[in-house]
């Protein structure tokens, strides 16, 4: 087993480690901008910024992200990391815009009103009363979300071979031949995976027993 | 585009017309995948649900890491032990079979997260006043909780059967004769892939999103129910907290 751990395959899998965190950070950050957008346009009441939100957010969402990626990889031939994180950001900018606008949804009319009586501005109502209330509901969703695209990453070397933390270590297990060798390596990838998702969740828990009063 | 030398040209089209029965053969596939897919799903997703919410410690840590395993590695990881690490034990397994483990052992982890909320969200008192009739554990879930459970537990539920089945198209990694690996296969054959991927992206939306719009109409029933009932929920929590986005 030893073998396995040398300083070479480690380096070589942490250099998969920082693409896999690269193109979903990034990822998670453009989305997370266009799906607030997409959320916010298709909680208005009506017009054509509602309708093109809701036709967007409901084409995309209701297509895997693994056709998305094929489609920017395939149909438009990009190939490089940077396409990565365009076909992703199609994808969990629709989800994200679904997830904000039912997190609005959950916050009743009524608030709504009760702020606007009590002189509130339309602003100031969103700011201290409706978005406080809908982050707190959104949250689970949303952090379920983005540990979705950090666990969808690995989809990348299977279609384009952008060698992402399951590409490293899948071209790892080619130079090991003994099953022992070829399940710890499963084990070790599995592994990471699950080390950052977990805390990712285990921190949005918590961040949403702070925000509960 | 729709030039007669563009992504989309006529000539395509054509040519995909002409072979929609193979097509027509990946959706088929899909969704029988998917449907013996949600079945296994399911069934975890129910035993694995009740005994995270059961008293019996050893059964709660049991269920608390299988749900914490599955739903935070990558389901193409799985697959691939399946598919890949398996054959190095001796353990065969055809592409639709490990299609069917796959997205069902996957997403009874996300199915048993939707069950226990559900049951959380029936007030304790429920369950003694089950016992004290002389209902067993099992009984007292069956008849008392679980139906009670059903307006909390739907609309995540039927969002997580179109999160079922958009994650099928994993098997056209391990080539498995679904709609994604047809389309895919089809066009690297001719190069018409703008014409394949319109059609594969349109078989997965009809099957998806009839179910996602009834996602949405459960919820909104849900939400609108009585403040009586709704209090009966866990502390500031609403179906929304269920609705896992896309996974």
């Amino acid at each position: 087993m030893k073998e396995l751990f040398t300083m070479t395959n480690v380096r070589f899998i942490f250099a998969g480690l920082k693409t896999t965190l690269y193109i979903s950070v990034v990822s998670i950050l453009l989305s997370t901008l266009f799906g607030t957008i997409l959320g916010v346009l298709r909680s208005l009441t009506s017009g054509i910024f509602k309708l093109a939100a809701a036709v967007y957010i409901e084409v995309v969402r209701n297509i895997p992200n693994l056709l998305w990626i094929y489609v920017v990889f395939v149909v438009f031939k990009l190939k490089s990391i940077e396409a990565g994180v365009v076909s992703f950001t199609i994808f969990t900018s629709a989800a994200l815009g679904e997830i904000v606008r039912g997190g609005l949804n959950s916050v009743g009319v009524g608030q709504w009103e009760a702020a606007r009586s009590q002189g509130f501005s339309n602003i100031q109502v969103l700011q201290y009363v409706i978005l406080p209330q809908a982050l707190r509901n959104m949250i689970p969703a949303i952090v379920s979300q983005f540990v979705t695209v950090i666990k969808d990453t690995s989809f990348l070397w299977s279609v384009v071979a952008i060698q992402e933390l399951t590409g490293k270590v899948t071209i790892l297990m080619g130079r090991y031949y003994q099953v022992s060798q070829v399940f710890v390596l499963y084990l070790i990838l599995a592994l990471v995976y699950f080390v950052i998702n977990y805390v990712i969740s285990h921190f949005s828990r918590k961040l949403q027993e702070k925000l509960t009063y | 585009m729709f030039s007669s030398s563009g992504p989309f040209a006529w000539f395509k089209w054509q040519a995909l017309f002409a072979d929609w029965q193979i097509f027509a053969q990946g959706f088929g596939y899909t969704l029988f995948v998917a449907i013996s897919g949600l079945a296994l799903a399911l069934v975890i997703g129910i035993i694995i649900g009740i005994s995270s919410s059961s008293y019996v410690k050893p059964l709660k840590l049991i269920a608390r890491g299988y749900v914490e395993f599955f739903q935070n590695t990558p389901l193409l990881i799985q697959v691939f032990f399946l598919y890949n690490g398996l054959p190095f034990v001796g353990i065969v397994l055809s592409v639709t079979v490990i299609g069917i483990i796959g997205v069902g052992m996957y997403h009874g982890a996300y199915i048993a997260e939707v069950v226990r909320s559900g049951i959380g969200s029936i007030a304790k008192g429920q369950m003694e006043a089950a016992y004290s009739q002389g209902f067993t554990y099992w009984q007292a879930m069956t008849y008392i909780i679980l139906p009670q459970a059903k307006t909390v537990i739907l609309p995540p539920l039927t969002m997580q059967a179109v999160n079922l089945i958009k994650n099928t198209s994993v098997l056209a990694v391990i080539s498995g004769a679904d709609i994604m690996f047809t389309a895919k296969s089809w066009s690297s054959y001719n190069v018409y892939y703008g014409p394949a991927y319109v059609v594969a992206g349109l078989l997965y939306f009809i099957l998806c999103f009839p179910l996602a719009n009834l996602a949405k109409r459960l919820e909104d029933k849900a939400n609108a129910m009585p403040t009586e009932a709704k209090n009966k929920k866990g502390p500031g929590m609403t179906t929304q907290d269920l609705t896992v986005g896309s996974s």
